[in-house]
């Protein structure tokens, strides 16, 4: 790790002004990449901006037909919290898979989403229910705010408040782990939103989480496994590894869109 | 006294220290003034070195020095000797502790940093400038050899390290040429990286005198002595090497490497303590690494499915220079077992070693064993296949049979026991083996592919034959000096419950003390299942000694003859009255008591050298039974049984957690350990982020017993268990595996069977049908 000054801002105002004043300046939510890569000395800012310090952004309450999420809330807080647990249970279950014990404690859903890793489980459900990502300077569409791998629709200063989520109708997460890091080698969060739309949203796969459209087509008109039979998806675009091939990635998709089926027909 | 007795199961004394974060690790020693080592390390898998400019590294913050070749010029040993089958010795590159003008992996050292702090050191680290020439690499064992490849040391031309040979050709060429049936399989033994939760850690601290103390993780003290006195040209005397707590070694931290001399080195250069901690990023570029070889094998069968002979031809990477053993773990040590639990007439073996572009490989829990039953469980499943029998058919057919034993095996090596049927037999019993067309079905209903998979290994335990134990009487308890190195297995309960045993020492006043070359005279380490074999019968030989003191004292204190001093439970009794007196009391009096003879002097103090004669055989059965989903690949394992024969056991607990470690160990290599090296030679499997190791939730719950057949070849009857699991386990998976694809056409599977190469196995075998 190389020195770096440190700075525990209370509001997220004075924070997004650290990180205004110094381009070299970095925020610092959980922790749960950043320090790993700062370890590595992958990374040397001049300066943490820890938003630990900063009140009131680790709620979770329900507004509307949605769930409001503060930037701060813990992978574990969001698994154990009863609001979400009622409302949207499979984003409770999303939640409690993600890393290992440790990392839920300290890893939260705004480190999450402003990272943008490729494999976290997070912007996909943010890019599939269009949550609304409110920031300090405003409020982003879900649906546009992953343009590619680690990267986001927010400014360097700009940090998020909160998110709100709308709760779908049903939904299912299927997560394959990549044997080695435990992180999505490919995950598929299907829903069927409140007014009836069939959703796929697939990460791990691809630079960025994505829709996969051939699926919701075919589920559209028949929503049963064996309506995912042939349905093929292009392995052009998708992200290769020791672990996967472009192929395999793409291959994984539909059989974990089938499973997530399955699960939404038991309930 | 039987609550700690023989077949006991204590549980572990340490554990209270260990998990209670009192441990005393390398890395928890501090000394004020230390200084910190960083090391500069190659990028390049194979490059000249064309300069070093250390200039800005030396004026940065904190840092007190940096070395290269020129200052610190040293050679890591080999301590081989291995001829090839012309005659002429093994080639011999010299390692360097520092590249002098070449580097040959990633990873290998090209200088060193000393600094206040850690974090200076690897900041001043990060500004030497090395400018290097990039040559072409060559990191694939089987392109190695080939011809036209690059050429990694001049001493070994056509990267050749050597071309070993065992056996008789013109038997094997007469057994082949009247065998009814041949079969053959071609195998890859994949190379991994041993990940010890411990990563490597050195503190050298200058003393008084001229004198150096090395506190580092280890195997065993003893050997890296030599090593450091030789560096850092000192008399061994003037070196004293200190282990303490391990966290795990598995062959890995039996090398001694260069970051230990350039501690030493540093230590006497600035004269204050200095010390060097391994991140994990750097063990995967610097600890040894294990297996990587490359099998072809032929097993000649008679009509009646009797082995006529076994021909097994293997290259070995070395890595890109020898640590300790390298040459040894695929030839000597490798064979010891390679016929197996077989009555085999005829073998031979043929071992190429290769150098290539990546980190060093040397032994790694096994250590040439593994490999070998890999190979004869994986052949003689294929055999069993060819003829259409039932692979515990084809075994049971040709084991050796009690009645045979001693049995000298093709191998030269004699089989003191094994009742290997009964043995089998059981854990067949156990698995349910007769019902798994059953469950085949059963799991086909539901889209999976069920297999099973057996393995009977033997295991050759190895090491130094001779070993060491001392007993210091103190006021408050006994201090048992032993010559083996915990490096996690419970050796502190192990050896109490023998030590209590013998002279009666309430359990807990007994204390071990390990790995310090000045206070224990000598020791042989821990390595190849050796410890409580070698270790057990030192200490029996030590409490002889001083039970034999102990009658001479106590027949001076009770004005008695010698021979009428009786010992039994702890005290020494004048035979046929009541005068009795305690172990701890009578040495206590006898440190102030005039000695009855010149030789008693030290009171009831001694020490005790042993050697054994021979190892021991352990052997057992390994049944795996797995369900692959192939629309994913991914392989789960149902069901684990295992039945093993390590003679008498001491401490079933003990046993039972070596044997957990061991398969865990094994399923990692067959399933998930894929060491990546890309054609640059860089490895692309550098962290753990790729680098997959086995976790709990990937286990199933392992069913374990042990059939105890005494060993002959000790006094205690005990057989070494804590290689077993990981020699039992890589092939009884990749049977399984093999076993629940066959009908899906695939007919070849190597480790690691990942869900990648499952699923692209799968479809190619579709392909292959359509």
């Amino acid at each position: 790790m190389y020195a770096f000054d440190y700075a525990k801002p209370a509001s997220l105002d004075e924070a997004a002004r650290l990180l205004a004043d110094d381009p070299e300046a970095k925020a610092l939510a959980g922790g749960q990449t950043y320090i790993p890569t700062l370890k590595q000395r992958l990374a040397q800012p001049t300066r943490l901006v820890d938003l630990a310090g900063i009140p009131d952004l680790a709620t979770i309450k329900e507004e509307g037909d949605g769930l409001a999420v503060g930037a701060m809330t813990t992978h574990k807080a969001v698994a154990a919290s009863p609001v979400v647990q009622r409302a949207f249970p499979e984003l409770a279950y999303l939640a409690s898979l993600i890393g290992d014990p440790a990392v839920r404690a300290m890893g939260t859903i705004g480190g999450s989403v402003a990272n943008n890793d490729p494999a976290a489980d997070y912007p996909v459900v943010v890019l599939t229910l269009d949550a609304t990502v409110r920031t300090t300077k405003g409020e982003h569409r879900g649906s546009d705010f992953f343009p590619g791998m680690f990267e986001t629709a927010l400014e360097p200063d700009e940090l998020i408040r909160e998110f709100h989520i709308p709760v779908p109708e049903a939904a299912a997460w299927e997560k394959f782990r990549n044997p080695a890091s435990r992180y999505a080698l490919v995950s598929v969060l299907l829903v069927r939103t409140k007014d009836g739309e069939i959703r796929c949203g697939v990460g791990g796969a691809g630079p960025t989480c994505f829709r996969a459209t051939a699926i919701e087509d075919a589920l559209r008109s028949s929503f049963a496994p064996e309506a995912l039979d042939g349905v093929t998806i292009d392995a052009g675009d998708l992200n290769e590894d020791i672990h996967a091939t472009a192929a395999y990635r793409a291959h994984l998709i539909p059989v974990l869109a089938k499973r997530c089926v399955r699960r939404m027909l038991r309930r | 006294m039987t609550k700690y007795g023989v077949g006991q199961p204590v549980r572990r004394v340490e554990d209270r220290r260990l998990i209670t974060g009192q441990g005393r690790y390398t890395d928890d020693i501090t000394f004020d003034g230390q200084a910190f080592v960083a090391v500069v390390r190659s990028p390049h898998a194979h490059a000249t070195i064309e300069g070093i400019d250390a200039g800005a590294a030396e004026k940065a913050p904190g840092v007190l020095g940096v070395f290269t070749a020129k200052d610190l010029d040293a050679d890591l040993p080999c301590e081989i000797d291995l001829a090839s089958r012309d005659g002429t010795p093994r080639a011999d590159p010299p390692h360097p502790v520092l590249c002098r003008d070449r580097a040959r992996y990633v990873g290998d050292p090209v200088a060193f940093v000393v600094a206040e702090t850690a974090a200076e050191a690897k900041d001043a680290a990060e500004l030497v400038e090395v400018a290097y020439e990039a040559l072409p690499a060559v990191a694939d064992t089987a392109l190695a050899l080939e011809p036209g490849q690059p050429q990694i040391h001049p001493e070994a031309p056509g990267n050749l390290a050597f071309d070993w040979h065992h056996g008789d050709d013109a038997a094997i060429e007469a057994a082949f040429a009247e065998a009814a049936h041949v079969t053959t399989v071609e195998l890859v033994n994949n190379r991994v990286v041993c990940n010890a939760m411990e990563p490597r850690a050195a503190v050298a601290e200058p003393r008084g005198d001229d004198g150096v103390t090395l506190h580092v993780c280890s195997q065993g003290v003893w050997g890296f002595q030599p090593v450091l006195a030789g560096h850092l040209g000192l008399p061994e005397d003037e070196v004293r090497v200190m282990t303490h707590d391990v966290g795990g070694g598995f062959g890995m931290k039996a090398m001694y490497y260069a970051e230990y001399s350039m501690c030493g080195f540093a230590a006497k250069r600035f004269n204050r303590p200095v010390g060097w901690t391994s991140e994990r990023g750097e063990a995967f570029l610097s600890d040894s690494m294990g297996r990587d070889h490359v099998t072809t094998a032929s097993l000649a069968l008679d009509a009646d499915h009797r082995i006529l002979g076994l021909k097994v031809e293997t290259v070995a990477a070395m890595g890109a220079y020898y640590y300790r053993f390298a040459p040894f773990i695929p030839t000597g040590a490798a064979l010891k077992v390679l016929p197996g639990v077989y009555a085999i007439p005829a073998m031979t073996y043929d071992v190429r070693g290769c150098f290539t572009n990546t980190v060093p490989v040397d032994a790694y829990r096994g250590a040439g064993r593994p490999e070998s039953i890999y190979c004869i469980e994986r052949l003689i499943d294929a055999a069993a296949r060819d003829l259409g029998l039932d692979p515990a058919e084809l075994r049971r057919i040709n084991f050796v049979r009690p009645e045979e034993m001693p049995y000298k095996s093709a191998a030269g090596e004699t089989y003191d026991t094994g009742e290997f049927a009964r043995v089998m037999d059981a854990c067949m019993d156990k698995a349910g083996y007769a019902g798994i067309a059953e469950r085949r079905g059963e799991s086909l209903a539901r889209g999976r592919r069920r297999g099973i998979g057996m393995c009977y290994y033997i295991e050759s335990t190895m090491g130094d034959p001779s070993e060491h134990a001392g007993v210091r009487f103190a006021d408050d308890g006994v201090e048992l000096l032993v010559g083996t190195q915990s490096n996690g297995q419970g050796h502190e309960t192990a050896y109490t419950q023998v030590l209590n045993a013998r002279l009666g020492v309430p359990f807990e006043k007994i204390r071990v003390v390990q790995g310090d070359t000045k206070r224990i005279r000598t020791g042989g380490g821990t390595g190849g299942s050796r410890s409580l074999t070698a270790q057990g019968v030192a200490i029996h030989g030590v409490s002889d000694k001083v039970i034999e003191k102990g009658r001479a004292f106590a027949a001076q204190h009770f004005e008695a003859a010698p021979a009428d001093i009786r010992f039994e439970d702890g005290a020494f009794t004048v035979a046929g009255t009541d005068r009795t007196i305690d172990i701890l009391t009578l040495a206590a009096k006898a440190r102030t008591m005039t000695a009855p003879a010149p030789e008693l002097e030290g009171g009831l103090d001694a020490d005790a050298t042993i050697q054994l004669d021979a190892w021991t055989f352990p052997n057992g059965c390994h049944i795996a039974e797995v369900e692959i989903d192939p629309d994913t690949g991914v392989t789960e394992i149902v069901a684990y049984n295992i039945v093993d024969d390590f003679g008498v056991v001491l401490n079933p607990l003990l046993v039972e957690g070596q044997v957990h470690g061991g398969v865990v160990q094994g399923i990692g290599q067959a399933l998930f350990e894929h060491t990546v090296y890309d054609d640059a030679g860089q490895l692309v499997s550098g962290t753990l982020m790729d680098y997959a190791l086995p976790r709990a939730w990937d286990m199933p719950n392992f069913d374990f017993s042990t059939i105890e057949v005494p060993c002959k070849n000790n006094m205690m009857g005990v057989k070494g268990c804590g290689e077993a699991g990981s020699v039992g386990s890589p092939a009884a998976v990749i049977n399984a595996v093999l076993d629940a694809l066959w009908d899906d056409g695939v007919r070849r599977v190597d480790m690691p069977a990942t869900p990648l190469y499952l699923w692209r196995l799968i479809r190619e075998a579709e392909r292959r049908a359509a």
